[in-house]
């Protein structure tokens, strides 16, 4: 029987950029500034590093194939440096494999980085060469001409018909999730968009792909995060709050989704089954108690609010009440995106699941950087990662806490 | 007995009233004041689409491993060098020892190649051709061809088991006569005086052909219950009524302030409306104009009175949508050079590998996917282990058919940001009768229309022009089922 990962793996460092439209940074410059912040963060020296992964998902766009380009400008010592891909949660990947490299035991401290420059290629919205390869060339031939917002007002479009909203029902609850996460962002120096909206001025947007309009989609940005991990006997050498790694758990697509009859298009499978695994790793018995903070990936708002009913906190088909009552706000039950989320602190692929994890470690730590953002005594957080779109996607599920 | 034994039509979704062409271009030539609409192409459609569909109408309920060739007739085929017949063939998924061939160059080869496939099943040589024409015209902007012209398809099974309408002969005249021409790198096509086309050629080679039919099968013109002349503009047809004097009801509508000139498709889609309405016994003379012109004679059998038609003219005369911006009209037929952005751009540079085309052309071209022999659950695409979870046998499937499936829309989209020229870019997932689904582009339709459970039919489309390949890549999209 699998032990799993609680508490064998601690973070004892992190790093994270501004993110945004970062016209004069390039995905070089990002990787240095998220490094030498982590570097300081643990108070250890470069040659400590054992291991490095690097999560990124435009390899055409901006870094290329390999790692050899994170490995040359940071300047690591010919030790073992792989890029990782898997979509957008390429970030969460990246620090799966730093954490699987330290808990079997092959390293003492490994780094995972996660960076994207989307701003080079030319237009909004993300490179449409994912959108004609997700599930190999042949999507060429037979793949509709969709987007990434497309994909996800499918899943709208079904959640409403399901449960019997109405349009302008549903964009209300899809309307407050994106003022929260506008709100939570005026406090959150690195985030990408810094503004609060009026859920009148959300629900009026201009619609990019129907019922999703301009503020039900996250920022598209440029940026880096990472993290520095070790085997957790060791963290508390470095500093006295290392952040435990309690639970760890991915899961992809089978095919059911796109193909089989048997999935209703209002859920998304991968996050309720990833949760499950990643609950019983990490000991949770209710959710809906036990964790103290999250964030959740809100590349659009319907996923976040499908999100929460997934990861078992909200009833099926109930999250708007939980949404509307505030639930999930800074003063909630459970503060959802206290950094603005993908929403505002923006979506640079491959950085996002780092960033997310940024956020959560700074606030166990009790280092939100601006203090009217800090959650009062979180102990368990939560991140949630999601790459691909409804039918065809994969999921990570991570838990940490002090 | 060898005879049309099923048929079908198709007609684009599409309309344009010559007004708003007039409006945009009649500052150029007041002469080109035309009355009526015209059928036209949505931007995903060619005449190897039309072809596609109307041959889809044509053989509903049949067994297509029992046509055993394709011919395809049209001034308007996409490709020079890559058979279009055979592209038609595979999208029916028809099977790959057939005859296939392109008819090209006149406005008469719709007709001549309803005639080649009459002869091939009259000499034995062929059980069943199925002979198609299609024809998709951009006229000139300003011209009155761009007025005249209309697209359109039809499709016509010839054999010997159940004809409908019995082939009875044909006369053709063949001549070197340029009332229109068109170079082989000409983007448009040429014309010669108009009173001259019609007094020199159109009028007395169609009396000619007709006289020539009616002599050889011993007939008269008052034997004959539908005469069909296709139209070259709104009024010269009329010309030819008069000189044969015709009875109105021998005359068969053209169709012309509805469609337009439809190129090679108008003498067979006048014929599919002719037998629609047809009567055992009846006597239906048919027209092919173009560098001369053939007659056929075809006489309807008893077994038309019991014939199910999949979408009779009507029904395809009456299914559309106005365009009312001549703009989009030119951008429909690529005519105006917009600006699609970078995503647009980029749409376009994705080459096509040609290898995995052909590996998987089942897939792409015939909407084929598979069906597990041992759950009977029915997957798109193919899939080598069953992607029922109760079951996941490994290599136990068949080959199954989606294209001519209906299905329910599950959920879809209308989204802004994916470039196309008819936007918003409208997608969703089909649910398939008799199980599987899977997702599709969804057009010919208004998206703000559509609605979650709403009925749903595939139609063949060009999903791309490949313009560094130079190649069309074609797929399935889903339509709305029109009631």
């Amino acid at each position: 029987m699998a032990e799993g990962i609680r508490n064998k793996v601690a973070i004892i460092g992190m790093g994270c950029t501004r993110f945004g439209e970062l016209w004069d940074k390039s995905a070089e410059d990002l990787m240095v500034e998220a490094f030498q912040e982590a570097l300081q963060d643990a108070g250890i020296e470069k040659k400590q590093i054992e291991a490095a992964w690097l999560g990124h998902y435009f390899d055409e766009v901006n870094v290329g194939k390999t790692a050899a380009l994170m490995s040359q400008t940071l300047k690591l010592p010919y030790i073992p440096v792989t890029r990782v891909e898997n979509a957008c949660a390429s970030g969460s990947e990246s620090l799966r494999a730093a954490c699987y490299a330290v808990a079997s035991g092959a390293y003492d401290i490994a780094l995972a980085m996660g960076v994207e420059k989307l701003k080079d290629c030319g237009y909004g919205g993300l490179p449409q060469s994912a959108i004609l390869t997700l599930l190999g060339t042949k999507s060429r031939f037979i793949n509709p001409n969709r987007t990434a917002p497309g994909g996800f007002a499918m899943l709208a479009t079904k959640y409403f018909a399901q449960y019997k909203l109405s349009p302008q029902e549903g964009k209300h609850a899809m309307a407050y999730i994106s003022w929260k996460s506008h709100k939570n962002a005026v406090h959150s120096p690195k985030a990408h968009l810094r503004n609060e909206v009026s859920i009148e001025q959300i629900m009026k947007a201009p619609i990019i792909a129907w019922p999703l309009g301009l503020f039900d989609c996250c920022g598209v940005s440029d940026g880096a995060a990472c993290a520095i991990v070790c085997r957790a006997d060791m963290a508390k050498n470095f500093r006295p709050d290392p952040v435990y790694v309690k639970a760890l758990q991915v899961g992809i697509s089978s095919g059911e989704e796109m193909m089989f009859n048997n999935w209703d298009n209002a859920h998304i499978e991968t996050t309720y089954r990833v949760a499950q695994k990643a609950y019983q790793e990490a000991g949770i018995k209710n959710p809906r108690q036990e964790i103290s903070v999250m964030e959740t990936h809100d590349c659009f708002s319907i996923t976040e609010l499908t999100e929460y009913e997934d990861l078992q906190i909200s009833p099926r088909g109930r999250a708007k009440e939980d949404i509307e009552s505030g639930f999930f706000n800074l003063d909630g039950q459970i503060p959802n995106q206290p950094d603005g989320g993908l929403k505002c602190f923006g979506h640079p692929i491959g950085a996002s699941g780092l960033r997310m994890m940024y956020e959560i470690y700074k606030q166990l730590q009790g280092k939100a950087q601006e203090p009217v953002r800090q959650i009062k005594n979180p102990k368990i957080g939560l991140t949630h990662n999601m790459g691909g779109v409804p039918a065809a996607n994969v999921v990570s599920v991570m838990i940490v806490g002090l | 007995m060898v005879g049309i034994t099923a048929y079908g039509g198709y007609i684009p979704y599409y309309r344009i009233n010559r007004k708003t062409i007039f409006g945009a271009m009649g500052w150029l030539d007041s002469a080109t004041n035309v009355k009526g609409e015209k059928a036209i192409c949505n931007y995903d459609e060619d005449t190897v689409t039309m072809a596609v569909a109307a041959a889809v109408n044509c053989l509903k309920g049949l067994d297509r491993n029992k046509v055993d060739g394709v011919y395809l007739a049209s001034t308007t085929l996409p490709a020079i060098e890559r058979q279009n017949a055979g592209v038609v063939a595979t999208a029916l998924d028809l099977r790959p020892n057939i005859r296939t061939a392109d008819f090209a160059g006149s406005n008469k080869m719709g007709t001549a190649c309803l005639i080649a496939a009459a002869d091939a099943v009259k000499a034995g040589s062929a059980g069943s051709i199925l002979a198609c024409a299609g024809d998709a015209r951009t006229g000139k902007p300003g011209s009155i061809d761009e007025q005249n012209y209309g697209d359109g398809a039809a499709a016509f099974l010839m054999g010997t088991e159940g004809v409908i309408a019995s082939f009875d002969g044909s006369y053709s005249v063949s001549y070197d006569f340029m009332g229109h021409w068109m170079g082989a790198t000409d983007e448009f096509g040429h014309f010669w005086e108009g009173r001259w086309v019609k007094e020199a050629g159109y009028v007395p080679f169609v009396i000619e052909a007709i006289t020539g039919l009616l002599k050889k099968t011993n007939l008269q013109v008052k034997d004959l219950a539908k005469v069909i002349i296709p139209p070259i503009n709104a009024r010269d047809a009329e010309t030819i009524v008069k000189k044969l004097k015709l009875e109105p009801n021998q005359v068969q509508n053209t169709m012309f302030d509805g469609i337009g000139d439809a190129g090679n498709a108008s003498p067979l889609l006048m014929l599919a409306a002719a037998l629609d309405e047809a009567k055992p016994g009846d006597r239906i003379l048919v027209t092919g104009y173009g560098n001369g012109c053939d007659a056929l004679i075809f006489r309807a059998t008893d077994a038309i009175a019991t014939y199910e038609r999949a979408k009779p003219v009507a029904k395809l005369l009456s299914t559309k949508h106005e365009i009312t911006n001549y703009n989009q009209y030119l951008t429909f037929r690529g005519v105006l050079p917009i600006e699609t952005g970078i995503r647009g751009e980029e749409l376009e540079a994705f080459p096509t590998q040609i290898s995995r085309l052909w590996r998987e052309r089942k897939e792409i071209t015939a909407l084929c996917g598979s069906k597990c022999k041992k759950c009977g659950t029915p997957q798109y695409p193919y899939q080598r282990i069953c992607v029922n979870p109760e079951c996941g046998a490994v290599d136990q499937m068949e080959w199954y058919r989606f294209s001519d499936k209906k299905g329910t829309l599950f959920t879809f989209t209308a989204d802004n940001l994916a470039f196309t020229f008819n936007p918003p870019q409208a997608y969703g997932v089909i649910v398939f009768e008799g199980g599987g689904k899977f997702w599709f582009d969804i057009t010919d339709c208004d998206p703000s229309k559509l609605e979650v459970g709403m009925p749903m039919e595939m139609t063949f489309r060009r999903k791309y022009l490949d313009k560094w390949r130079g190649l069309s890549g074609y797929f399935w999209k889903a339509i709305p089922i029109q009631r």
